[in-house]
């Protein structure tokens, strides 16, 4: 898979965790999957993922640290963000938005609708 | 013998002491003052009951009549708890209404009326001059007696200084007047007085006492040896039976009239009332007064009966053994204290009447003449204050005067007693009109006035008159034979009354026509609207007091100018137009227009009475208010309106308390609920994302692997399980939180109960290669409880513990009796719980909020529901644990039998 573009997923319910990984390395990504916050900013630090997709509520480092981790270093700030939240109210959105993220989906979400979404992004 | 000069220096040091304090009192910070006005300076104040008369009359009359000198203190002791009542009344009323004389008060519940005040002034006057110059007496002749090398009484001596007399009488009125007529204040309260007094109160007792140990310890053997040595006198045993003449009735009469004395004389009222801070300084009184009585009192029959035995026969007066027994002995150091104990018995007595009347006078008697004539209209520019001051020096100096004159001219012939009592005598006669005043609404004017000169012309007829024989200036015919020869108006025994002696039957005959004639003629006329409002006030102040602020009583025409002009006579313009402002703003009533509000009025009204009495303050408000009379009728439906005013007032700040108490809680159990279902949503959407996008890839994905295939499943599987879970798991939370879950009770075997909820999770124990240990107490056998529910919480705890501990743990579960008390407990030894968490776990969702112990996995609602599971059973859960060493849960159960 050389010159696959790399995408961290990092949310804490094993489960999904595995749904997303199986849907990332089909449509043909380098996957990484992060159990956690600090897992989360180690991967983004080793191998500077073209796309991370966040989980909010992690335990020790939470997504909104993460992703202002990456959009204010000068190395990863090319990385895109996608939140990945049960959190869903207009206020936890527009929050999620102003770390800098790039989108926000609330969960149950469309894996359609994610991977086209995550396609578009990386096309671009 | 002692150097008058010394005496006299001593006398000046004391004076200079007592005008240091009053100064320094006066001039003192708030804080200290806050002493100054406590209860036992109150309480000592009033002590000024005991004047020269108590302190050197006493004695003489134990000398002469034995135990009848002790009446006199009985009665106040007796009278003195009904003060929490009466004078409590009182000084209510005199606080709203801002009455500063008893003259003021009198008039004041018969319609504001001058002639009232007036005519009471002037009996006061008669009443209590003589016995000012009963006290210069006291002062004058200790103080000859002092300095005579014989100490034989001489009458009049001419020392180095002159006539002593005169000289007390003018330090007494430089004191009165630097003390009580600085300045014009609307309360009329002097701190510095009363402290001085309370601390004269405090030299007299210290002097009596002194004599009392040197007589009774140092020249006797105690207070036995005394009396025994005494009865070996005849005349000085039968001193101890109750006299035959007059008996015990005269006894109880004299003990009434004091405690209406102590009460109403124009000093006691200055300072149980006028001066009183605080009302709650009463209950105080009402023992420490009797206390100081009873010390006073303890050693006047040692010295009488050590006096008589050391003077025997009638040359010397007994009223002055306590000063002549010392100096016989010549302590001299002893005779100059007890000296300045007289001196300060005296001289408190003199300073506080002196002021009661001098205010007496400058309101009900120059105030109203200036008022009555046209005097200030040609004078506009008239200095009402200091006329106010002026007249107030001038009644000082003309009440030390008169009672000069009198002691020079008349009160030398008399012993101390008995002037003392006639004085009472003349007082007491105020006392059916005050206390009538205060608990009888149909009391009226003319009963009063009627009631009050019939008295007081008895009173005059019967006392004063007689005591004018002595002096020449009456024939003694008049006493022996009656005016004219007629027998039953003998001033002695009137209508041929022989069983009383003379003050006993003056009291009797005065105050029975007092009394007779205010209820007849009270009940046979008519008061009029200002009387019956003031009627109505008086009697149920406690129901009115907190109103009298917000109730017109004044109805008419006023303009806020003239009702400034009027304060501004006294307080000066700056103070004045402040004061109207206050007033204002506190009952919200416009100060800006040019007509006065009704309350404004009655308001300037009561500021006035407190400076000039309430009739001169009346005829001052009615002279630039067009006035209307206001009916009683009127004045009840004003009063009862403001009072419903303030009671709705009240309801309603209570209602608004209470719905923002309840809107409060609302917000707060919204918020918690907001909370609670924010939290369940997070937590459904969890397991729902799973299964959504497992559905999908199964879907979208035809070409997966069985393997995958099932793995994917299992996951929808557990996770659909997961979902279900906890939707059970709230609602069974919401049935406990509401009180809808009942228990099914029945006999439980401990031992079963628990091992089958280990078998429930033994698999799981044993995936993970744990110990289990089950150690349950042999004695407990079964308990009362649901058998399904308990299981459910012991389960709860096993699958926390397996969950918590690493392979090879152990984790143990055990059941004791301790007492009453079951204690079921799971002990594992896994990582453990931080302390701050330990309360926290049992709270719903307190995992999801708190990520960093999130892992691993559970709903959140476990231990919540533990927890009311056995809160239902009446039991508690708790958790002990030291991180790293693992956790043991407690379940404490009782035993109902």
């Amino acid at each position: 898979m050389n010159g696959a573009k790399k995408i961290l997923v990092a949310d804490d319910e094993p489960n999904i965790l595995l749904s997303l990984e199986f849907l990332m390395r089909k449509s043909g990504y380098e996957v990484f999957i992060a159990r956690n916050g600090s897992e989360a900013i180690d991967i983004v630090k080793k191998h500077n993922p073209a796309l991370a997709v966040l989980d909010i509520m992690m335990p020790d480092i939470d997504g909104y640290q993460i992703c202002s981790f990456i959009k204010n270093s000068d190395e990863h700030k090319a990385c895109k963000v996608i939140f990945l939240s049960a959190k869903s109210k207009d206020a936890d959105i527009q929050k999620g938005m102003e770390f800098g993220a790039d989108y926000y989906m609330t969960k149950p979400y469309s894996t359609r609708a994610l991977m086209q979404k995550v396609n578009d992004m990386l096309q671009a | 013998m002692l150097s008058s000069w010394l005496i006299v220096l001593f006398s000046l040091i004391y004076l200079a002491l007592l005008f240091f304090i009053a100064y320094r009192v006066e001039g003192s910070k708030q804080k200290k003052r806050s002493f100054f006005q406590g209860p036992v300076v109150y309480a000592l104040s009033l002590a000024v009951f005991c004047t020269a008369w108590t302190f050197y009359g006493s004695v003489g009359k134990a000398s002469k009549e034995g135990l009848g000198f002790l009446a006199v203190y009985i009665g106040p002791t007796l009278i003195s708890p009904l003060w929490l009542f009466l004078l409590r009344k009182i000084i209510r009323i005199c606080k709203t209404q801002r009455i500063t004389t008893i003259a003021d008060f009198i008039s004041s519940r018969y319609g504001k009326n001058l002639s009232l005040a007036s005519i009471i002034t002037v009996l006061c006057f008669l009443g209590v001059i003589p016995y000012i110059s009963l006290q210069l007496k006291a002062i004058s002749d200790s103080f000859d007696l002092i300095i005579s090398p014989d100490f034989k009484m001489k009458s009049g001596s001419f020392g180095l200084i002159g006539d002593t007399g005169l000289i007390v009488a003018l330090c007494m009125a430089l004191f009165s007047i630097v003390f009580s007529t600085r300045k014009v204040e609307s309360n009329e309260q002097h701190t510095g007085m009363v402290v001085a007094v309370a601390f004269e109160s405090i030299i007299k007792l210290f002097a009596f006492l002194a004599v009392g140990v040197y007589v009774t310890w140092i020249l006797f053997d105690g207070f036995g040896d005394v009396f025994s040595r005494a009865f070996v006198f005849p005349e000085l045993r039968n001193l101890f039976v109750v006299q035959q003449q007059f008996g015990y009735s005269d006894w109880l009469w004299i003990a009434l009239l004091s405690g209406i004395a102590a009460t109403l004389l124009p000093r006691q009222f200055q300072l149980a009332v006028v001066e009183n801070t605080d009302e709650s300084h009463l209950k105080h009184a009402t023992w420490l007064f009797p206390l100081y009585l009873l010390l006073i009192n303890i050693f006047v029959l040692p010295i009488a009966l050590s006096g008589s035995m050391m003077f025997p026969g009638n040359g010397v007066n007994g009223d002055y053994f306590i000063l002549d027994i010392p100096m016989q002995m010549n302590q001299k150091a002893l005779a100059l204290l007890v000296f300045i104990g007289g001196f300060a018995a005296a001289t408190s007595m003199i300073i506080v009447d002196t002021i009661a009347l001098s205010t007496m006078f400058s309101n009900h008697i120059a105030m109203p003449v200036l008022l009555g004539s046209d005097y200030r209209i040609k004078n506009p520019l008239f200095d009402l204050s200091r006329f106010l001051l002026n007249s107030r020096r001038f009644g000082i100096l003309v009440i030390l005067g008169v009672a000069y004159a009198y002691y020079h001219y008349i009160s030398k012939y008399y012993s101390l007693v008995s002037v003392g009592l006639i004085s009472f005598v003349s007082i007491a006669q105020l006392a059916p009109a005050i206390i009538g005043g205060l608990y009888w609404k149909k009391g009226n004017k003319k009963g009063a006035l009627s009631g009050l000169i019939a008295g007081f012309a008895i009173w005059f007829y019967t006392l004063v008159l007689p005591s004018l024989v002595g002096s020449g200036i009456i024939q003694s015919d008049f006493v022996q034979y009656g005016p004219w020869g007629i027998e039953w108006l003998k001033p002695n025994q009137l209508l041929g009354f022989t069983g009383f002696s003379p003050i006993t039957h003056a009291f009797f005959f005065s105050m029975l026509f007092n009394l007779g004639l205010y209820v007849l003629v009270s009940l046979n006329t008519k008061a009029d609207d200002k009387e019956q409002n003031q009627a109505e006030i008086f009697v149920n102040i406690f129901k009115y007091e907190k109103i009298m602020d917000a109730a017109p009583v004044w109805k008419g025409q006023a303009s806020i100018p003239d009702m400034e002009s009027l304060l501004a006579n006294f307080f000066g313009e700056q103070r004045s137009r402040n004061a109207i402002r206050n007033f204002s703003i506190r009952n919200q009533i416009s100060s800006e227009q040019e007509k006065a509000d009704p309350k404004l009025v009655a308001y300037v009204e009561r500021v006035l009475s407190g400076i000039i009495g309430s009739a001169s303050a009346r005829i001052m408000v009615a002279s630039v208010v067009k006035e209307e009379e206001v009916k009683l009728a009127e004045l009840m439906d004003i009063l009862r309106e403001s009072q419903q005013l303030m009671l709705l007032n009240r309801e309603l700040k209570r209602a608004k308390s209470q719905l923002e108490l309840a809107n409060h809680r609302l917000k707060e159990m919204d918020e918690l609920k907001d909370d609670f279902l924010a939290t369940v949503t997070h937590e459904l959407r969890t397991p729902i994302t799973s299964i959504r996008a497992f559905s999908e890839i199964l879907f979208d994905n035809p070409e997966l692997e069985l393997d995958d295939r099932q793995h994917y499943l299992q996951i929808i599987n557990k996770e659909t399980e997961r979902l279900s879970r906890l939707i059970s798991q709230v609602l069974d939370l919401e049935k406990y939180d509401s009180g809808k879950q009942k228990l099914l009770l029945e006999e439980v075997y401990v031992k079963e109960l628990i091992q089958e909820s280990i078998n429930s999770i033994k698999s799981l124990a044993d995936e993970k290669k744990l110990n289990l240990l089950v150690d349950v107490d042999p004695e407990l056998l079964n308990m009362i409880l649901d058998k399904d529910k308990m299981m459910q919480v012991l389960i709860n705890l096993l699958s926390n513990a397996v969950k918590f501990t690493e392979s090879g743990g152990l984790i143990q579960v055990s059941a004791l009796r301790r007492d009453d008390q079951v204690v079921l407990s799971v002990k594992d030894t896994g990582r453990g719980i931080e302390p701050e968490y330990q309360e926290l776990i049992f709270d719903k969702f307190f995992q999801a909020r708190n990520q960093t112990i999130r892992k691993p996995k559970g709903s959140g609602l476990g231990l919540a529901i533990c927890r009311k599971i056995v809160e239902l059973h009446g039991g508690t859960i708790e958790v002990l644990s030291e991180p790293g060493k693992g956790a043991t849960f407690v379940i404490t159960l009782f035993i109902t039998d």
